[in-house]
Order: C-alpha cells, then structure tokens, then sequence
C-alpha cells in the first residue's frame, strides 16, 4: 500500500496544480514533495535489510497477457527512492528562483515526473517498468523544451529520439524474453512479465549476446556512457536549471539503476560475453568526458562533461560484478545526486546573478560572496572525491572494485580523480578567484533561501562522507542477492 | 442487425429533416441518433444471432466490436462540423444523411458473411465517400480529390468484384464457411492459377481501400483535397472497417490458402510501413503528414493480419481491435483540432499550429496527446495497440517483421514530435489570436485525450476480448 501512495502522491498534486495558480501552487507542490519525503523515510525506517522484497503490491494490470502491476522495494530501490524524494522539494525549490511562465504547469510537470522515476524504481514488472521508463521521459522532455535555451527544439529533438530508440530496443528485448516465459502460477495468460519470471530463464548464450545489446541499449543512452552520450552535454546545457537537476540528479540512476536489476540478472552469459567491452567504453568516458571538460568555457556545460566523466566510473562499477563496487555503484549514485545538483544550483545561483555562465566573463566573486564560495567548495570537492565527503566513499569502493575486476582498468579509471580535481579546481580559480571581472563588486551573496536549498544538500554530502555504512548497510543484501543472481 | 435497421432509417430521417432548414437541430439531432444505435450495437454484445438473409450477414461479437468503433468514432467526430452549422450550410443534412449510409456499408462490411455482402457494402461507403469528399464543390481542391478518388475506387472496386468472380469460378460458393472447406478441398487442386488470381484480385482491391502499399499512391492527395471533417472519417471508419472485413476474409474464407496469402501480406506490410513513415517524415503539411501517417498505421495493422494466421479470435485480432480503437480516437483527435486551427488561421502545414501550446492549450494537449498515441509512446492507447499487435507478430515467430516495424515506428516520432514542437516551442506569430472552439467541441476533444490515457493506463477491459 505504501508504494501504491508514494507513486500516486506526486501524480495526484500533479493534477491539481493543472487547476491552482499562483502561490498556492508553489505551497501546494512543496507540501507534496516534502509529504512524499516524509513518507519515504518513513519506509526506509520500517524496512528490514533482509534482502527480501518489502511493501509488495501486487495487481494483475492486463489478466489476459500475464502482465502485473507490482511495485516492491529492496534496498537498492529503497535508496533510490529515498535519493529521488530527497532531491524533488530542493529541485522546486530551485525552480522558485525563477520567473516561468505558467509555473504551476512547471510544478506539475516536476511533480508528474517524480511519479515516472518512482515508478522505474518499484516496478517489478518488465512492462510496468518500461511503461514508467517513458512515462518519465514525457515531462522532461517538455520541461527541456517549453522552458529551455535558445537551441532547444533541436537539442531536445535530439534528446527525445536518442532516449526514445534506446528504449524501443528495449522493449524489443523485454517483448522477446517475455515470450520465452511460463505462465505464472495461478495465471491464465500463457507468459508473464514478472521480475521473477525473467530471472528463472534459461537463455542460451548466443541469445543473451545478442538480447545484451537490444536491453543495454535504453540503459547506455540514459546514462550515458561513450559512445551514446552526445545528446547529453547539449541537453544538460539547454535545459532550465531544474530540469538539468532532474536529468543528472535522478535520471542519469535510472541507467544504472536498470542494468543492475534489468540486465545483469537477468542476461548473465551476455554480461560475462560483452562485460569488458562495456568496462573499456567506460574508462573511455571517463578519460575522454574529462579531457573535454577541461576545455568548456561554459559552466554548465563543464559540469555536464563532468557528469559524462563520473558516470563512465560507475557503469564500470557495475560491470566489475564484485561486491565492494556494486556497493561502491550505491553510495555513489547517491553522492553523485547530491553533489550535481549543488554544482548545478550553484552554476544557476551565479548565472541569476550576473546573466552569464561564460568562464572567461567572470572572476574574482569571492570577495563579496563568502558563503557561495564555500558551498560551492565543498559541493566541488565532494565531486573531486576528497576524504570526509560522500564523493570520497563512492569513488574509493569503485576503484576498489575495478581494481579488482582487472588492475590495469583500474589504474587508468583512477585518473578520473586527478583529471576532475585538475578542471574542477582550475574551473573554480577562474570563476570565483582569479582577477576581479565586472561582477565583482555588484554580486550579492546567498540569500537564506537558497541556504535552505544547499544545507541540505551539504549535510548530506558529510554524511555520506562520516557514516556511509547508514546506506550501505541497507544495500548491502540486496547486492549479495544481486550477485548471487549473477553467479558470482 | 438492429444497428443497420437504424442507420438507414436514421440516414433517412436526416434527409428530411433538411427540410427544416433548421442546422442547429441537426447536429445534436444526429449526435443522439447515433448514441441509440451505439447503445443498441451494444445491445447485442454476447447475444447470439441466427445469421440474416440466408447466411449472407452474422451479426457475432465480432461484428458489434468493430460496429461499435466505427459508431463512435463517428459520434465524436460529428461536433467538428460545427463550422457548417455556423457558416449556414444548405446541405448539412444531406451531408450527415450520406455519413449514416456509408455508415450502414461499413457495418455491411464489417458482418458480412457472403461476398455480395462485402461488396455491396464496399459500394455503400464507397459512394457515399465519393460525393464527400467533392462536398467543398468551389475548391478545386475537393473536385480534384472527388475525380481521384471516384476513379481510382471505380477501378479498384471492378478488380475486387473481378476477384469475387473468379473466387466464385473456383469454387461454386459465395458464403465465407463454405469457401473455406472448397479452397482447402484437394479435388480443387486444378483450378488453383484461377482461385488465386482471384485472392490476389481481392486483396488489391481491399488493400486499395485501406490504403496499404503499393495501392496507397491516391491517400495523400485525396485526403489532402478532401474537406478535413471528411477526410477523419475516411482515415478512421473506412480503415477500421475495411480492416475488420480484411481480417474476416483471410481468417474465415481462406485459412487454407495461407500459403500465399500470408506472404503476401507480409510483403504489403513491409513495404506499407516503409512507404507510409518515409513519406510522413518529408511532408512539411500537417494534413499531408498525417494521411501518410493513415498509411503506416495500415502497415502496423498488416502485422496483424500477418499474425492472425488465419484466427478471426485471439491476440491478433483483438490487436487489431484494439490499435484500431486507439488509432480512431486519436486521429480524430488530431483531424479535430487541425481542423479547429485551419479554419482560424487559413493553412495547414506545421507553422499553423505554432504558439498554440500558449493561445489554445486545451486544444494543445489533445492535439499531443493525439500524436505521443499515434506515435506509440506510453500512457496512451497507441502504445498497447502497438504492443499487442507486435507481441502477437512476436510469439508467431514474425521477429524481422516486428524488428522493421520497430525500426519504422521511431522514424514514426520524428514527424509526430513535429507537431508538439510547433504548439510548444515555437512562439505565435504576432497578433495571433486564440482559436474558437465552443464548448460542445472542447468537451469531445477532452473527452478523447481522456479515452486515450484511460486506454493507455488500463487496457485490460477491452483487451483480448475477442
């Protein structure tokens, strides 16, 4: 029941906000998301880390073809859940900032997104996941479009259709394994679409190599890792600030997300077959999204570069199928959130200010703007991966883990640490250092409410940074299952 | 049975109500005409029906499912004829009066039990389509569109009526049971060059009424001619009944020519989705986009034919079922409101509907809610259409069939996202004025956004039913 009502909360203020202008909007939108939050801590107090299934509910969606409507949560979308209701009151938040037209529209859209992403996290049917995988995609798509930058018909096309193919090969794969199912017990349909269902198959390898692509293919564009990731710098860029919060904050997990109880399970001879190949593509992403950051003039789309960077580093943990980087995958989809959206907001909080994200254009904020300086700080040095900070924990277990799946990759993938430090802390230098710039003297700092969005985010930083074994306790069976899943 | 009785009698009564001179009665007049024979369709639902004239009609559950798509669609269409109303029409009446009989052949086409049946009902709409689709009589657009369409349906019906005789040649029998068990007889085996040519003439004929590849070359010029009001019901009734006598005759009459039908078919759908998502991809006219895009949508309902194998029940048919309710509901959707936009702003190619997400929004949502179902894209009906017909394909082992319509169906979200760009992200040009659309109208179109979400979120009621 609680994740029939964690799913239906946002999409029901989502409806009411079409009818409610004006501040009672905002109110109403905030109250939701802050209801939703609570909730959802609420759940992670009541589940039990046993590795099992909790709040299950289970419906039949379409009786005739096997497919269910079943949402459940175990401590992987426990975490998820609990990162993408944490990340919706600060991403409105942020989105107060601005002047849209029609705002509560705007809301909306967020609000009905978060339903999409919650969706994706608790579906335990392979339809009911695709369903919310696009259902997620719709109001982004507009959030990008409506309220975008100047290049955002074309940019937001491309993102549309790279997403969209992605996920029809997807569905594909899923349509075929769905065939090679029995009827579930007690059905009268001939297949079934469940989880379960899948993870009993009993594919030939030939099979999976090939059924590998067509399902990694929605998961490598969502992420994105090298060489389906060039919607993304644009897409990042173009986006209003909260829509590129949502894009790298929640979605991007959604990739992850899905290739760790989607794929590796369920095509385990595939992942074996073309594993490393992934692996290689993501070291290549990461070396390759953090060359190319080091050269961007534009702050957000460094800090999109940079995403691309971080992101090759997880879809390696993923793929290194041990234990302490699976693990690594957890604590770092978290951090990551976090610090991508402070890096984000603090890019927006400087552009509202001096109506430009052009590096070269400013300089020398620091003076008048002690605070922003510091919280940008620590969101950067999370980002960097220094000790005490989440970014830290994350990255550390990953390398670990890739280091153990082969020493060579991850040597290589270690880089990722000294090259984001390099274009990271030059990228700060230049911004908020450096000779004074026009905006020197004019800027004004923090204001409480934006404190309001930052503090949070900060705590969170430390927290993952001083205690991760808070998160990575809650994990920690759904992993073994995951692996043992796997056979490893 | 009782559906038919009313059309005609309804149609009839149209006519003479034109006497009245009166249009405003005429619209909510048939609107209520056409809610008692929904109703009495459905009536009939799981009621089991002697056939009619001899085994020439059966009125099953089949024929109400379809009935009922074919009645409805034409319900919602009817209030964007309002525009008639409005300009003072003298022949509303005979226009509403020709939509009922055409209606009457669909309904013949879609129970139709004996060939004569089909081809008299083929003619009913036809006809009535004819004249039509000419109505605008000073646009030589419409004159043009009516010349095409009555020569081009003249000759393709004279090949179907040709394959029917030679059908009969081989056979000795119209009535679709009796074909079945005399094609699949070996005794027959001689007369096969002449029962084949016959097959092949029939599925010319029909695939030229539904539009498939490569009989489809009259679709975009007739629809594009045609006065929009028409031009929904053809791309909506025409198909869906056409689809459903399609269906009848290859899974009733000749199951036990599978063989060479099957093949084909599947070639006509191949190269139909081909054809239909290339050609709508190029258009830079919404109105023309969307007539090709009829055409790939015949395309996604080959598949299921393909599928079928020969089954009027089961998955594929109530595929078929199902896409072509949700492709009903939302072309007629879309029809609406281009038609709404056209007649405000005079043009109809994708710039017409720049800024509408800002002057019109309700008329805005439909029209995307319309395009993300025809496009297939979750939370609308198009998406399931799409999902049981190809699973369907799928688990008959049609995966390079299901592959390329996969593949043709993203070339499919390019030319429907086109639409949502212009109503979103393009600004109105100056001094654009909000379009006026009247409360029966925005009632109908949010009526439809609502059936293509509920559709899209619980298909179960209305799927497999067949």
């Amino acid at each position: 029941m609680l994740t029939a009502v964690l799913l239906f909360l946002p999409l029901a203020a989502a409806l009411l906000l079409l009818f409610i202008k004006g501040a009672a909007a905002r109110a109403l939108a905030l109250g939701a998301s802050l209801l939703e939050f609570g909730l959802a801590v609420y759940a992670a107090f009541a589940f039990k880390a046993t590795g099992t299934v909790a709040f299950n509910l289970n419906y039949a969606w379409i009786s005739s073809a096997g497919i269910n409507f079943h949402l459940g949560l175990d401590g992987l979308s426990l975490l998820l859940v609990l990162l993408t209701t944490f990340l919706v009151p600060l991403i409105l938040l942020s989105a107060f900032k601005h002047k849209y037209d029609n705002p509560s529209t705007f809301y909306a859209l967020v609000l009905f997104m978060q339903t999409g992403l919650l969706g994706v996290f608790m579906s335990l049917d392979a339809f009911l996941f695709y369903f919310f995988w696009e259902v997620a995609l719709i109001p982004i798509y507009f959030l990008a479009g409506a309220w975008g930058g100047e290049r955002r018909v074309a940019v937001t096309l491309k993102f549309f259709l790279y997403t969209v193919v992605g996920s029809l090969l997807m569905l594909a794969g899923f349509v075929y394994l769905y065939l090679q199912t029995g009827p579930a017990a007690g059905s009268l349909a001939q297949h079934s679409s469940e989880l379960s269902a899948f993870y009993s198959l009993k594919l030939s390898a030939a099979e999976q190599s090939w059924l590998f692509w067509l399902i990694f293919a929605a998961f490598a564009v969502k992420m994105p890792i090298f060489p389906f990731h060039t919607w993304q710098p644009d897409t990042y860029t173009e986006a209003p600030a909260p829509a590129t919060m949502l894009l790298s904050g929640i979605m991007l997990k959604m990739g992850i997300y899905g290739t760790m109880r989607w794929l590796l399970p369920v095509l385990p001879l595939g992942v074996s077959q073309w594993g490393f190949l992934v692996v290689i593509l993501s070291v290549i992403g990461i070396i390759y999204g953090a060359i190319i950051a080091i050269r961007q003039r534009d702050l957000k789309r460094l800090i999109a570069y940079s995403s691309l960077s971080h992101v090759g580093l997880m879809a390696a943990g993923v793929f290194s199928l041990t234990q302490i980087g699976l693990q690594g995958v957890v604590i770092q989809m978290l951090a990551h959130g976090v610090n991508v959206v402070g890096m984000f907001f603090v890019a927006d909080a400087i552009e509202r200010r001096t109506g430009t994200r052009y590096i070269p254009d400013l300089g020398g904020l620091t003076r008048r703007t002690p605070i922003l300086s510091v919280c940008f700080l620590v969101m950067l040095l999370s980002t960097v991966a220094l000790p005490l900070t989440g970014g830290f924990v994350g990255e550390f277990l990953l390398l670990a883990g890739v280091y153990q799946y082969n020493a060579w990759v991850g040597a290589v993938a270690g880089l990722t640490i000294i090259f984001s430090a390099v274009y990271l802390l030059r990228m700060f230098q230049r911004v908020m250092l450096g000779p004074d710039s026009a905006f020197s003297e004019t800027i004004t700092d923090l204001t409480g409410s934006e404190l309001l969005i930052l503090v949070p985010l900060i705590a969170l930083v430390f927290w993952l940074g001083l205690f991760p074994n808070s998160f990575l306790h809650i994990s920690e069976p759904a992993v073994i299952n995951l692996l043992s899943l796997v056979g490893r | 049975m009782t559906s038919i009785i009313l059309l005609s009698i309804f149609g009839i009564l149209n006519l003479f109500m034109g006497f009245m001179r009166s249009n405003k009665v005429l619209l909510p007049g048939a609107m209520l005409l056409l809610l008692a024979v929904f109703g009495a369709n459905l009536a009939d639902w799981n009621v089991v029906h002697a056939p009619y004239f001899n085994n020439m009609l059966v009125v099953d559950n089949y024929t109400v499912a379809f009935t009922g798509i074919v009645v409805l669609t034409t319900i919602v269409l009817l209030p964007f004829s309002r525009s008639y109303v409005v300009a003072g029409e003298t022949n509303l009446a005979e226009y509403y009066a020709l939509l009922l009989f055409s209606l009457v052949g669909a309904v013949m086409m879609i129970g139709y039990n004996h060939l004569i049946m089909l081809f008299v009902g083929i003619e009913i709409l036809s006809i009535s389509m004819y004249v039509l689709a000419g109505s605008s009589k000073r646009d030589s657009r419409s004159n043009e569109a009516a010349l095409k369409y009555f020569l081009m349906g003249a000759f393709a019906t004279g090949i179907l009526l040709f394959g029917i005789a030679l059908l009969y040649g081989a056979t000795g029998t119209f009535v679709l049971s009796d074909l079945a068990g005399a094609v699949a007889a070996p005794e027959n085996a001689s007369l096969q060059p002449m029962l084949y040519i016959g097959i092949l003439m029939m599925i010319i004929g029909i695939g030229f009424k539904v539009s498939a590849a490569p009989f489809h070359f009259w679709t975009p010029d007739v629809y594009e001619g045609t006065p929009t009001f028409f031009t929904a019901f053809m791309s909506t009734v025409v198909k869906t009944a056409g689809f459903a006598a399609f269906l009848k005759l290859l899974a009733v009459a000749l199951p036990g020519a599978q063989g060479f039908w099957l093949p084909t078919i599947q070639a006509m759908c191949a190269l139909t989705l081909l054809l239909g998502n290339v050609g709508a991809a190029v258009q830079t006219s919404t109105k023309r986009m969307l007539a090709y895009s009829s055409v790939s949508h015949a395309g996604y309902l080959l598949i299921g034919l393909v599928a079928s194998r020969g089954n009027l029940t089961g998955d594929a048919a109530s595929g078929i079922f199902f896409y072509s309710l949700a492709y009903s509901i939302a072309t007629i959707a879309a029809f609406g409101v281009l038609k709404l936009v056209a007649d405000h702003r005079q043009r109809d190619d994708y710039a017409a509907l720049n800024g509408l997400g800002k002057t019109n929004p309700l008329l805005a949502f439909s029209m995307t809610v319309a395009m993300l179902s025809l496009a297939g894209i979750p939370l609308t009906g198009g998406f399931f259409g799409k999902f049981f017909l190809l699973a369907a394909a799928a688990g008959q082992g049609y995966i390079g069939l299901v592959v390329f319509a996969v593949i043709m169906s993203m070339v499919g979200l390019y030319y429907y996202l086109r639409p949502l760009i212009a109503m979103y992200l393009r600004p109105a040009e100056e001094g654009a004025t909000p379009v006026p659309v009247d409360g029966i109208q925005t009632a109908t179109l949010a009526l439809l956004a609502l059936l293509s979400i509920v559709l899209g979120i619980v298909p179960g009621f209305l799927s497999g039913i067949l």
